[in-house]
């Protein structure tokens, strides 16, 4: 909710807008010419991981963070566990 | 020795063809030769920023097909003797625009003229590379704004990879043009500093044109802010470009409007 006081609270913006401008930026020229990079990393990974286990690339989550002196790749694959293990499991 | 100059920015909307007609402007006001070249196929505008719509017969498309000569479709700007203007076709498809044929256009009218300006389109397709391509001087229309900014700078990498000077090994001459830049929110921290933008991208600055209602009035009326408002503050700011273009040492200064307290106080502090 927004009131006349929060004229009064509203802190500088602008330093935000550098910074925010500064990490992209780093990470865009780094990153230039290597466009499908993450696809190329997404296949090569589940490739391997499809060599031992079904993978059902549906629940495959691909997540990037990029923070001021790195990316994080975050490839989460949901493996599902084979019926047959299920229920020697529960006997 | 003719110079090109492309004014580019990628974002649009943040005063490229304003800049292209002041600038042009003012250096012709200076004595010196100049032709402004429209490249916005489809979306032309300077002809109407430089008050010449209703005299556009033909266009750089009409030129490049031969269906007409440069020296018809040049138009001659009404106050500046040595000011002309090249229109951008509104009608013809865009793939009309070769390589070849700017190559020529370009080639000739280096032959005649001290500089040319290409008003470049926004975006990063063939028509931004195209107007880009065979110029000596890059000027980089930015907003203090985060999405201006990212965009110049991917126009900045352009600029060092796709023209013809990069292709041959050499540099291009890039210059930013900060432009609708606010002195007091900048001061009060609610609008990126011309410093910030200066440290993000790193060319070297041209000038810091003021935001002011004397742009919006000079477009209304279709004449360059140079010649509509000569001692408004964009003006100043636009001739004290032009004199840095030219190779003068002039000192960097926000040129303002604004008189009384808030001029004393925030106004004139980066001078």
């Amino acid at each position: 909710m927004s009131s006349i006081l929060d004229l009064f609270r509203r802190r500088p913006t602008a330093n935000l807008a550098r910074e925010r401008l500064q990490i992209l930026l780093s990470h865009e020229r780094a990153s230039a010419g290597q466009e499908g990079l993450i696809i190329t990393l997404r296949e090569e990974i589940l490739a391997v991981i499809a060599r031992h286990v079904v993978v059902d690339r549906d629940q495959v989550q691909v997540k990037v963070e990029r923070t001021g002196e790195s990316s994080i790749l975050e490839i989460d694959v949901t493996m599902p566990i084979p019926r047959a293990k299920l229920r020697a499991a529960s006997c | 020795m003719a110079k090109v100059v492309v004014v580019t920015s990628g974002k649009g909307g943040v005063g490229k063809t304003t800049s292209t007609a002041a600038l042009g402007a003012a250096l012709a006001q200076g004595g010196e030769r100049v032709a402004v070249v429209d490249f916005d196929v489809g979306l032309r505008n300077l002809d109407l920023i430089m008050g010449a719509e209703r005299r556009v017969v033909f266009d750089m498309i009409n030129v490049i097909q031969g269906e007409a000569k440069l020296t018809q479709a040049l138009i001659r700007d009404k106050r500046l003797e040595s000011l002309f203007l090249l229109p951008a076709s509104q009608t013809r498809d865009k793939d009309a625009l070769t390589g070849e044929g700017v190559a020529r256009v370009i080639a000739e009218l280096r032959q005649s003229f001290d500089w040319v300006l290409c008003d470049s389109p926004a975006g990063i397709e063939r028509g931004a590379l195209l107007a880009m391509h065979h110029a000596d001087i890059a000027v980089v229309v930015t907003n203090p704004e985060v999405s201006s900014v990212r965009d110049s700078d991917r126009i900045i990498g352009m600029l060092d990879s796709k023209t013809e000077r990069a292709e041959r090994g050499e540099r291009i001459e890039r210059h930013l043009l900060l432009t609708r830049y606010d002195q007091a929110r900048a001061e009060r921290g609610d609008m990126l500093k011309v410093e910030d933008v200066l440290d993000i991208l790193s060319i070297p600055l041209l000038g810091i044109i003021p935001e002011s209602q004397e742009v919006l009035r000079a477009s209304n009326v279709g004449a360059p802010v140079t010649l509509n408002a000569p001692v408004s503050a964009p003006a100043r700011a636009y001739t004290d470009a032009v004199r840095r273009l030219r190779g003068e040492t002039v000192e960097m200064s926000i040129p303002s409007d604004r008189v009384g307290l808030v001029a004393r106080l925030f106004g004139r502090r980066v001078a």
